[in-house]
């Protein structure tokens, strides 16, 4: 009974949210669904302030959105009896779903972002029970001009620089917006992005951005995977050039960062945007260490056949050393591999769609031996 | 005074206390908006599941007073008399 670390990942579904434990890695235990028959859009996993709270977007046909949080790894959930995320009257706007909970830097416990549908961001300062709408965003005279891209119009991606003063947001469709002013202003910054299905294929805003990071290690660099287009901007914004080459398809969902090294990113490439599935029905990774120059394929423990496509936030890295990479595809097959991509081994299979996954190195509740239960899957 | 009952589907109940009828005294006919504000005063959460922050009854919510869906009457400001019962149903939807 001895409280000792463990990997907690959280596996967001179409119709649960799931929650899979491991000492190591490569075993892993699965409880859930918890939330069954609610979408899971979104979920966040914050490890500061000495506890482990998850904090998970979920989303009823029937009953609409709300965020619930847990401090036991799952085991009871709350919510604030008003909702956590709340449109204020004068916005005559009613939140449809919650698609990124982004817990901010180490530095600022406490602080918690959401980007939400209709495209809006929110900043709460209470560890994520209450949020605040970002007015310099909401209020924004391109508003009327973004776009929703086939799954909502939503603010999907956020990004916060270590001090604070810089946040990028990404969303579909209306592109990258940069704010130097810790979330007072916003301007966008697209420079270099295409967007060949608009009528000027270079405009200042309406990209179709479907996920951006940013490099932990070099001030101002970020990674964005595009409607058709894999970016890398070394000025924080203000300039994306493309770095596709060496990649099968510069088609997909995902983009993420190494969590200390510079260089370091991952993207799961779709043959494109009329063919979502992995080029050639072949499903891999692909790890660029030189920030994009040049594309190692990873598929070491990936099936030999896949049709399904990895959504967004259907992907993320842990903490740890090396670092692990997952993600789960809309088959319901979810992946983890504790050496940055080089080998995966399957966590689950048969789930409902994979919207979102999370993980983290967490502070192991302590469990009597006899209350262990659920599938275990091993490698 | 005269009460006007409100029908919970099952699944509601547990964020009403887990009682599946609220209650609502009203000795003249009242509109379905107050109603709901009423009943869901004390139940903010509950409230919540059947009506968006703009006010909007959700799109897979059916109210129906005296066996009509009130987006067939007068919506929220369909009139409820003293004695009723109004009924919460969700819709057959999704998959």
């Amino acid at each position: 009974m001895a409280t000792s670390e463990s990997f907690l990942l959280a596996i967001g579904t179409k119709k649960g949210l799931w929650l899979a434990t491991s000492p190591d890695r490569q075993n892993w235990s699965l409880t859930g669904p918890h939330f069954l028959m609610s979408e899971i859009p979104s979920v966040g996993i914050d490890t500061r302030d000495g506890r482990t709270r998850i904090l998970v977007g979920v989303r009823s046909e029937h009953w609409g959105p709300t965020v619930f949080h847990s401090d036991d790894l799952g085991a009871t959930w709350s919510e604030p009896e008003n909702g956590a995320i709340r449109f204020p009257e004068d916005t005559d706007a009613a939140l449809e779903r919650v698609w990124q909970i982004h817990p901010d830097a180490d530095s600022r416990p406490g602080v918690v972002w959401a980007g939400c549908e209709p495209i809006s961001v929110w900043k709460s300062t209470d560890g994520g029970e209450h949020f605040e709408l970002n007015r310099g965003l909401w209020d924004h005279p391109h508003r009327g001009e973004w776009g929703a891209g086939y799954g909502g119009a939503a603010a999907h991606s956020i990004v916060v620089n270590p001090d604070g003063d810089k946040v990028h947001v990404a969303m579909s469709t209306g592109g990258v917006y940069r704010s130097i002013d810790g979330g007072a202003s916003w301007e966008p910054r697209n420079k270099g992005i295409s967007a060949y299905f608009m009528p000027d294929p270079n405009p200042e805003f309406g990209q179709c951005v479907h996920k951006i990071a940013a490099d932990a290690a070099v001030d101002g660099r970020l990674y964005a995977q595009n409607h058709h287009g894999v970016y890398r901007s070394d000025d924080g914004g203000e300039n994306w050039q493309s770095i596709a080459e060496g990649l099968p398809a510069d088609f997909g969902f995902v983009m993420l960062t190494h969590p200390r090294r510079a260089g370091t990113a991952w993207v799961i490439p779709l043959k494109a945007d009329g063919e979502r599935i992995p080029p050639d029905g072949k499903l891999a990774v692909h790890r660029t260490d030189d920030a994009g120059a040049s594309w190692k394929r990873l598929d070491s423990g990936l099936p030999q056949a896949e049709f399904n496509s990895v959504l967004r936030d259907a992907a993320c890295v842990d903490g740890a050393e090396p670092a692990g990479v997952y993600f789960g595809t809309r088959g319901g097959s979810v992946y983890a591999s504790a050496d940055e991509g080089e080998h995966f081994t399957e966590v689950a299979a048969h789930l409902p769609d994979v919207l979102c996954v999370r993980a983290a190195a967490v502070a192991q509740v302590p469990v009597p031996a006899a209350e262990r239960s659920g599938a275990a899957v091993s490698a | 005074m005269a009460e006007i009952s409100v029908l919970l589907p099952s699944v509601l109940a547990p964020l009403a206390g887990g009682q599946p009828v609220l209650t609502a005294s009203a000795d003249r006919p009242v509109t379905v908006g107050w109603l709901l504000d009423t009943v869901g005063g004390a139940f903010p959460a509950l409230a919540r599941r059947l009506r968006d922050e703009t006010g909007a009854v959700r799109r897979y919510v059916n109210v129906y007073v005296a066996g009509t869906e009130i987006r067939r009457l007068q919506g929220l400001g369909t009139e409820v008399a003293p004695g009723q019962e109004v009924l919460i149903i969700q819709s057959v939807a999704g998959g």
